[in-house]
């Protein structure tokens, strides 16, 4: 049997377009963590993932908010001075997690990807409505309120359509789809 | 007129109706044919990639590959995160005949083939770059005199860097807003993140971005914030009252579409381009005063 593969390779390996994405070049210089403008909200750097992944921590990696912290918006990518798309490599970490089903408790961002993915599969269009109630749920009441009532606000100015949207060739789409994934039948 | 195939995306028949309706009639007021190409999906935004890469890479292709059926050769996206997802995935299977055939293999169930020959490009480039900062001053009628901005590029119309091109300080937004006769003002946070969907999964955070960025452009004077993409609009207009109430600040600031300000200094109604939709009140003053 294979030798089982480190947490560095499992991950290089979710990286399919930027070729493995080599984060074994990373200086631990802290530029991206210095970028990062959500930083304050997650539980290690940037940085200090990087060095955590390299050393196969991947209980501590999989277990915290980093990855699922990062909004994508590539500050970090565009800095880091070894060529590194960091912001890529957070990709790979929610990729893998999602597959194995191993995240932080009380994240939104996992069953976020989830219902979005679904709900293009089902519809080919993506539609607020649908979203929200994935995620409302979990707000506090307060917040729920909110939300509700900038909602309101946004179908009275005809902003929000109150009726999901589809493709044409939905059908067809769905069977491209299943040429990547085999999801069995669409719910 | 030059045709191009044009792609809206999901927040432009939602959220960002105002930004498709002055999209198409400043395009059409400059001679761009803004072509919408058919039966296009949802790019995936930065909700497919967490999934599995290979069906994000795949969901934008099709419409990629609907927009080389159409013979045209260029492809525009209004929204920086379709830009920047059809930028890549054309990048990626021009130079990766491997990922090229995978995905052409799934397309085929819907009679399509992709060959990444496109050249991709955002709105903003179009108008720059193909209509030009002079034929652009020639058609103000109406110029924005007096009008304070803040332009706000946002995240992914820059990044990740294409080629050698300056991400750190851009100035062709600024040119774009001297050209319609407004005051772009010194804006430092304005490729700083919005906080994009972590308005949804993770609120706290986003809200404080978005605090930020309000801020700057208050301290410095603005009139309006100028946008480049539906999600950075979204989250500082409609969000704005949520910054307030959770930090206890009172902003008022109106932000818009740089579509919408051309449409006003080209002398179009306002309600053509959607300014009467706006959830912050003040826009149509500040624009029309």
């Amino acid at each position: 049997m294979a030798a089982e593969l480190s947490f560095n390779q499992e991950i290089a390996n979710m990286m399919y377009a930027t070729h493995g994405n080599p984060i074994s070049h990373c200086l631990q210089c802290g530029t991206c963590s210095g970028t990062c403008p959500a930083a304050d909200f997650m539980d290690y750097t940037p940085r200090a993932i990087i060095g955590m992944i390299r050393e196969n921590f991947k209980d501590e990696v999989l277990a915290s908010n980093t990855y699922w912290s990062c909004a994508s918006c590539y500050h970090c990518t565009v800095r880091c001075p070894a060529g590194i798309d960091i912001a890529d490599m957070m990709y790979a970490l929610k990729r893998y997690s999602m597959w194995k089903s191993r995240f932080k408790e009380g994240l939104i961002g996992p069953d976020f990807s989830e219902a979005f993915v679904k709900m293009i599969v089902n519809s080919g269009k993506s539609f607020e409505p649908i979203l929200a109630t994935t995620y409302l749920p979990r707000f506090s009441a307060a917040d729920m309120v909110q939300e509700a009532l900038t909602a309101t606000g946004l179908v009275l100015k005809g902003k929000i359509p109150l009726l999901p949207k589809r493709i044409k060739r939905l059908k067809k789409f769905q069977r491209m789809v299943k040429r990547i994934i085999p999801l069995g039948e669409l719910s | 007129m030059k045709q191009y195939a044009y792609y809206p995306g999901c927040s432009l028949e939602s959220l960002a109706k105002p930004y498709q309706l002055s999209a198409k009639e400043v395009s059409l007021a400059l001679g761009l044919d803004l072509k919408e190409i058919e039966d296009w999906n949802c790019c995936g935004a930065t909700a497919y990639f967490p999934v599995d890469e290979l069906l994000a890479y795949t969901l934008v292709a099709r419409n990629l590959a609907i927009a080389e059926k159409t013979g045209l050769t260029e492809f525009v996206a209004p929204c920086s995160a379709c830009f920047k997802n059809a930028y890549y995935t054309n990048n990626y299977l021009k130079k990766d005949p491997d990922l090229a055939d995978h995905i052409n293999f799934a397309l085929e169930e819907d009679d399509l083939h992709v060959e990444g020959t496109l050249k991709v490009r955002h709105l903003i480039e179009v108008m720059l770059e193909d209509v030009g900062l002079e034929a652009i001053k020639n058609q103000v009628t109406h110029p924005l005199a007096g009008l304070k901005i803040a332009p706000y590029y946002g995240c992914q119309l820059l990044r990740p860097r294409k080629d050698h091109e300056d991400v750190e300080n851009p100035q062709f937004f600024e040119e774009l807003l001297s050209a319609i006769g407004a005051e772009p003002l010194k804006y430092e946070t304005k490729t700083r993140c919005c906080g994009a969907s972590l308005i949804i999964t993770n609120r706290k955070a986003a809200l404080e971005m978005v605090r930020l960025l309000l801020k700057e452009a208050i301290d410095r004077g603005a009139d309006v914030i100028a946008t480049t993409c539906p999600m950075c609009n979204v989250n500082l207009e409609v969000y704005q009252s949520q910054v307030n109430r959770e930090f206890g600040t009172d902003y008022s600031i109106p932000v818009m579409y740089f579509t919408q300000l051309m449409g006003m200094a080209l002398g179009i109604a306002p309600r053509r381009l959607g300014i009467a939709k706006e959830s912050v009140p003040k826009a149509r003053e500040a624009v029309t005063a």
